[in-house]
């Protein structure tokens, strides 16, 4: 298959290697990836903070963007981010709409109908549980809400991660409780937020795991940043970042 | 008096009565919660026991998603037809020797039961467990008027008795812990037992007798309503304790407070609501209590019946075409056990009668968003809520939609933009051309001056610190992706 990257704002700029760890898996997996530099922002921070006039550029900019790739051949979109899928899917044409932009809210469809977050890719759209990696750690695994809530990934990535070689599973509890993040939440409510973001902390210690993984660099990005505070020695590891590395090395 | 509904409504609850306006920022409000270490045990303990509770009893139903789905369907027929409905249910209960009473706001509510109770003489009212009489501030109506309003659910008598507010709508003192209901007690309960325990069925023993007095004396009673079906005139009233029942059926007035959003259509649309709504609110299969009433029944119960419908805002709310579902609400409480953000900052921090992801867009669509602007960002988006809600609010898509209402309407006063707007505005511009986002990453690597030491970003200046305040940034990578992508496959695309 031919998959389009997208890599998101967010990884892109502070996380570069799950965007490199992501195309590694793929092209090992014997697919090709392209990556259209013109791609920006899914402009989710602007809708869920309220400014879905300056999202609408970014949702036009993104069906413009992804639209050509697709029609020349691409097979699907594929975004290592289950937030910014869930954007996409559930938030582009409904922007659209807002300002009666009927003909970009169809285009928009049609790119979302086509995009996939990683796991949802590998498993439902590869059909592929073993990717072949190599991760001797032990993980914890938290599902990030809108991956859980709005995409339905349920188990798929847990699936993927069984099937790790030397990799040991740990069950994290309460997982499904929100860490707290939400975007501009962590700022507009930072207390709450911080609040939100200890119990999750508490949790993943609770685990001793060395490593806690998950779909979106966002949610990683805000557990990972409480810990390493904590200097509590546990890494925030992308999923991405666990499927890509082989017996071989090659990551 | 006329009826308001069916005109072009945009009349929002007046502020000054009743419980809707909150006197704080959400945050500001939940950061002092944040520190009642008691607040939050309390708080914790009771929503993940009612949460397990709930999980059980939902899971034991095959059908539970086409129940949901039943919920949802009959509640939007309902509101696209709600003045024939209201009109239908006027005809029916009026048929079977009630009265209707037709409200505009909170203040013309209180005048109207104000009114039928002095008309009666009486200065004592019992009260069964309502949101729509707290909603208008009735009780304090009354209070103005010399007239007594006692609270007959457990809860509310506690949070009554000890000068409250409550904070849940279900389990109004679930902020309190047994000791803490022990010492309200004992400090305000006319004869209460000596060396009262904090064993529940001492505590619940006190409230009985307490209670039991002031029902044998009681003339007049105040209730809600948690259904109304248009088709028989029939009010319904669910209940746990029994007290509603007594309220019901002893005193010779009966007063019904009502929000005009609860009624149904038919007799047989009871049989959806009254599966879904036990199994989300208490977890359990079904209410102990189920009180129906039609009219008056010559000879036995109440002979005075009376229903004031209330409008307050609601007629606003349905006139938002995407918020219009919140009026499906049967008050369940289900999202507000299932919200991190309820869980830790507790009820009193929507400052609303209405707290949790229900009452974050309830409120200000009651109100007008400007006069709550805080409470639509009172959530991390995390979709529990609308994952539990009987009749599938989608209460994150609500928020989202009173956001873009909240910032359109501060910008539409043509103020000076706020700082959060410049910083959205020009992260738009940026983000729309690739050219410019990659500059602004270029410029972004000035970062890399910062946390060498550690690897991470420890500190920022406002308004970032609200950040780095519990958390480290990453540092900067050297290469950002497009700039690897370029470097590695640079021909291709």
């Amino acid at each position: 298959m031919r998959i389009a990257l997208f890599v998101t704002c967010l990884a892109d700029t502070l996380y570069p290697d799950v965007g490199r760890a992501t195309v590694t898996l793929l092209e090992r997996l014997g697919h090709e990836v392209v990556f259209p530099p013109g791609q920006t922002c899914c402009g989710q921070m602007h809708v869920n903070t309220g400014y879905q006039r300056e999202a609408l550029r970014l949702v036009r900019h993104h069906v413009e963007t992804f639209e050509p790739v697709l029609a020349a051949g691409a097979d699907a979109v594929v975004t290592p981010s289950g937030s910014c899928a869930g954007a996409v899917r559930h938030q582009h044409a409904m922007v659209a709409r807002r300002f009666g932009d009927e003909v970009l809210a169809r285009r928009a469809t049609a790119v979302a109908d086509r995009t996939f977050e990683l796991s949802e890719l590998l498993v439902d759209v590869l059909g592929v549980e073993d990717v072949g990696a190599v991760y001797p750690h032990t993980v914890t695994y938290h599902p990030t809400c809108h991956s859980l809530r709005m995409l339905h990934v349920a188990d798929k990535p847990l699936r993927l991660l069984r099937n790790v070689a030397g990799l040991t599973l740990v069950e994290l509890p309460a997982a499904d409780q929100c860490c707290g993040f939400g975007g501009t939440f962590a700022l507009k409510n930072a207390d709450t937020s911080t609040a939100m973001l200890a119990d999750k902390m508490r949790h993943v210690l609770d685990t001793g795991a060395e490593v806690l993984t998950a779909g979106d660099v966002s949610c990683l990005m805000h557990i990972g940043g409480g810990l390493s505070r904590l200097r509590s020695g546990t890494r925030p590891v992308h999923l991405a970042q666990i499927l890509a590395p082989t017996a071989e090395g090659s990551r | 008096m006329s009826t308001f509904l069916g005109m072009p409504g945009r009349a929002h609850a007046p502020a000054g009565v009743g419980m809707l306006h909150a006197d704080r920022p959400f945050p500001a409000a939940a950061r002092a919660a944040l520190g009642d270490v008691q607040l939050r045990r309390n708080l914790g303990r009771a929503t993940a026991t009612i949460r397990a509770k709930r999980a059980a009893v939902v899971a034991e139903v095959p059908h539970w998603e086409e129940l949901r789905e039943a919920g949802r369907a009959v509640k939007a027929a309902t509101m696209a037809s709600l003045d024939v409905q209201l009109e239908q249910l006027e005809a029916a209960v009026t048929a079977r020797g009630g009265q209707v009473h037709w409200a505009r706001d909170a203040n013309e509510a209180n005048r109207i039961v104000t009114d039928l109770v002095r008309a009666t003489g009486e200065t004592e009212v019992v009260k069964v467990k309502s949101m729509a009489t707290q909603e208008i501030g009735l009780n304090e109506a009354l209070a103005a008027a010399g007239i007594t309003a006692l609270e007959t659910d457990l809860a509310e008598l506690i949070v009554q008795l000890g000068h409250d507010r409550p904070s849940h709508i279900l389990v109004p003192a679930i902020h309190r812990n047994r000791s803490e209901i022990r010492e309200i007690f004992t400090r305000e309960m006319p004869g209460v037992p000596p060396g009262l325990t904090t064993e529940p069925a001492a505590l619940a023993g006190a409230a009985r007798a307490h209670l039991r007095r002031a029902f044998l004396r009681a003339k007049v009673a105040i209730s809600g309503a948690n259904f109304a079906v248009a088709q028989t005139g029939t009010l319904a009233v669910v209940e746990s304790e029994g007290n509603g029942r007594m309220c019901l059926t002893l005193p010779e007035t009966l007063i019904t407070v009502m929000g005009i959003e609860k009624v149904v259509p038919r007799w047989a649309d009871l049989a959806t609501f009254l599966q879904l709504l036990p199994r989300s609110s208490t977890g359990e299969r079904m209410n102990p209590y189920t009180s129906l009433w039609t009219g008056v029944t010559p000879g036995d119960g109440p002979q005075a019946v009376h229903l004031v419908l209330i409008d307050n805002g609601r007629t606003a709310v349905l006139a938002d075409e995407v918020g219009r579902q919140a009026l499906h609400c049967i008050r369940c409480s289900a999202c507000l056990n299932v919200c991190p953000v309820y869980e830790r900052a507790g009820g009193h921090a929507y400052g609303s009668v209405y707290p949790g992801p229900i009452g974050a867009i309830l409120t200000p669509m009651l109100t007008g968003v400007e006069a709550n602007p805080s409470l639509p960002y009172a959530s991390s988006l995390c979709g529990a809520c609308y994952e539990v809600c009987p009749v599938k609010i989608d209460i994150p898509s609500i928020l989202v939609h009173l956001r873009a209402e909240h910032v359109e309407a501060v910008a539409a006063t043509g103020r000076v933009p706020s700082p959060e707007a410049v910083a959205m505005a020009a992260a738009g511009w940026v983000m729309a051309s690739p050219r410019r986002f990659a500059a602004a990453q270029a410029a972004s690597r000035a970062g890399r001056l910062l946390g060498r030491r550690r690897g991470v970003i420890g500190a920022l200046p406002p308004p970032l610190d609200r950040w780095t305040s519990a958390r480290d940034l990453p540092r900067p990578p050297a290469e950002t992706f497009r700039q690897w992508w370029a470097r590695e496959r640079g021909g291709r695309r």
